[in-house]
């Protein structure tokens, strides 16, 4: 597993992939960042990580689409397959390649709050006498930066099983960027339904209402584990497209 | 070493591979022959875990494929029919993380430099992969199935795309890889099975259709009595001259001719060498023998035959089975399965000992 990690890792390098990924989540991050925060003389970072979201959906197919269509075209799954590895070891090795790209990238990206603190500490040290904290609250920050990730996560699985399913890198992109933008703008279809039942399964499922949570700084468990689960079921069904391939 | 019992892979509807069973004992190079789609890469597939089977069982050194798959994957050495390399790596790369895969023991920069060393790459260690020539992607192809030194070689089509040096090179290396490995070989080219196998398994559409010793197939190659002659003389009184001849039992005019020469295809009886007396015989009448060539029968011929013969006798099986009822075909079953049972002493001797009957034409 942990060689197939390394090599996923590497090649996100070795092609221009890698960078470009790297290089549109920086800028998106950054010109998100000053434009919500520093351009609206907020301290607020709520909108930008609920922006943030929405970028992920042209950012998270450039890191799932080739994982495993190129391994399918250029028939070296097969070298996977009969190597002393098993499907979750070749499963989890890729996901977690693409995962530790995400984590990286995520907290490199974090840069983009010292001009917050520093504006903050600047303005709280000009206003010794306010009543109420002055600057970016920390705490906040932090659970976004969870939910963040755990998103992350998830829609990394569902490009990851997407990817298992065709050999074509476009394809799998562009299936994935229907679905993640699917899981997010879902809940916006309430103002037109009347239903109670359906708006409320809805915004259930959409992983932008979930996220609201987290923004206003409470550690939503039952997001947690719905972030989480989406990530463990489209593990699993990744291994179940290589069982049943082989069993077909 | 390996033992295949039984054998069935469905696609679906369609049989790949239908009830094969064949032993293969450590240090054999064992070649697989068959005509396109019969079933060999699947046979390779499922032997090296890629693929399940339907039904059968596949052992290799004692252990079930499907029980204990890792365990048996560590024992292979697989180079599928198109190399599996990734482009964008140099081979020092590709080689590198293939040894990690394999979860290898041994001193990693030795052992890959003697593999290197084997399939002669090391000019190219440090290259892009994509860069590289077919011949060198089927020899990092090669070396990546050798790494970790495998105990059983598993080659689909390995000379494919070489240049004939390049064969040559690839058939020392199987050979040479055959002291102490058991080395399994797919390719439809027959020459490469016969200069480099000990014995070889055909299949056609999923069955086996012989199982022989390389040997009994070179004596039947060998033990050649027909000659394409050109003679320079009257046709009509040469061949009536033949006809007659002592020895011969078959004179066939060929269309060829060059000058006043005449080409025929002659067949002498079993056990003769008619060549000096042909000579003698056909100096008295003074006219000149220009050309002799032996026209043995090929192992394209005897490849082509088994195949027909297989193709034909399963077409003649579906035809008869229609019009059975149920319990005959069981009968029907039972009888055959006695037969395969029996396979080994006799049913191709017709093709490989020196019968008569094996003639093709």
């Amino acid at each position: 597993m942990f060689a197939i990690f390394k090599k996923e890792l590497r090649s996100y390098f070795i092609n221009a992939i890698g960078y470009v990924y790297v290089g549109v989540f920086l800028a998106a991050a950054a010109l998100l960042c000053c434009y919500t925060t520093l351009g609206q003389k907020s301290y607020d970072t709520s909108s930008y990580f609920q922006m943030l979201n929405f970028a992920f959906i042209v950012l998270i197919p450039l890191l799932t689409m080739k994982l495993f269509s190129e391994e399918k075209k250029l028939r070296t799954e097969q070298l996977l397959m009969t190597a002393p590895v098993s499907v979750w070891g070749m499963v989890l090795g890729k996901f977690f390649a693409a995962f530790a790209l995400f984590l990286g990238t995520v907290v490199v990206s974090c840069v983009n709050f010292i001009p917050l603190y520093s504006y903050g500490q600047k303005e709280s040290l000009d206003n010794p006498y306010a009543v109420s904290h002055i600057g970016p609250v920390t705490s906040e920050i932090v659970i976004c930066l969870l939910g963040i990730i755990l998103i992350g996560a998830a829609f990394i699985s569902i490009g990851l099983f997407i990817s298992s399913l065709t050999e074509n890198q476009l394809a799998a992109a562009v299936a994935t960027i229907a679905v993640i933008f699917t899981l997010l703008v879902l809940d916006m279809a309430n103002q037109y339904i009347d239903v109670y039942a359906i708006r409320y399964v809805l915004s259930w499922i959409c992983v932008i209402s979930r996220f609201s949570n987290f923004t206003v700084g409470i550690l939503d468990y039952s997001s947690i584990l719905y972030y989480l689960s989406i990530t463990g079921v489209f593990i699993l069904l990744t291994v179940r497209v290589y069982d049943k391939r082989r069993w077909g | 070493m390996i033992k295949i019992e039984h054998l069935v892979k469905n696609y679906g509807s369609n049989c790949a591979v239908d009830d094969i069973s064949f032993e293969i004992k450590k240090g054999e190079i064992v070649g697989l022959l068959g005509p396109n789609g019969a079933g060999k890469s699947t046979t390779m597939n499922i032997l090296t875990g890629y693929l399940s089977s339907t039904s059968g069982s596949v052992t290799v050194a004692g252990l079930e494929v499907l029980d204990h798959p890792l365990e048996v994957k560590k024992h292979i050495g697989y180079l599928p029919e198109q190399p599996p390399l990734y482009l964008d790596m140099t081979v020092e790369e590709y080689l590198g993380f293939n040894y990690d895969l394999k979860g290898c023991k041994l001193n990693k920069t030795k052992h890959l430099e003697e593999i290197c060393e084997l399939v002669k790459i090391k000019d190219v260690y440090k290259r892009v992969i994509k860069n590289l020539s077919k011949g060198y992607r089927q020899r990092v192809g090669i070396a990546q199935a050798l790494i970790g030194n495998p105990e059983v070689i598993i080659f689909d089509e390995p000379t494919v795309g070489l240049d004939p040096k390049q064969i040559i090179e690839v058939r020392n290396l199987l050979r040479n890889l055959g002291r102490d490995h058991t080395v399994i070989l797919s390719t439809h080219i027959l020459q490469e099975v016969q200069a480099v196998c000990d014995r070889i398994i055909i299949i056609n559409k999923g069955k086996i259709v012989a199982d022989e010793k390389t040997e009994n197939i070179t004596r039947a190659v060998e033990n050649n009595r027909r000659f394409n002659v050109k003679i320079c003389g009257p046709q009509k009184e040469v061949l009536s001259m033949l006809r007659s001849k002592p020895g011969i039992v078959m004179v066939e005019p060929l269309s060829q001719r060059d000058g006043d020469a005449y080409s025929y295809l002659i067949e002498s009886e079993v056990g003769v060498d008619i060549r000096k007396s042909l000579f003698y015989s056909l100096a008295e009448k003074s006219w000149p023998l220009v050309g002799l060539e032996a026209m043995g029968m090929s192992i394209e011929d005897i490849f082509i035959a088994i195949v027909d013969q297989s193709s034909q006798k399963s077409r003649y099986e579906k035809k008869n089975n229609r019009t059975r009822t149920r319990s005959a075909e069981q009968e029907y079953a039972r009888s055959a399965l006695k037969k395969t049972d029996k396979k080994d002493d006799g049913q191709y001797s017709a093709l490989f000992g020196d019968d008569d009957s094996s003639k093709k034409r």
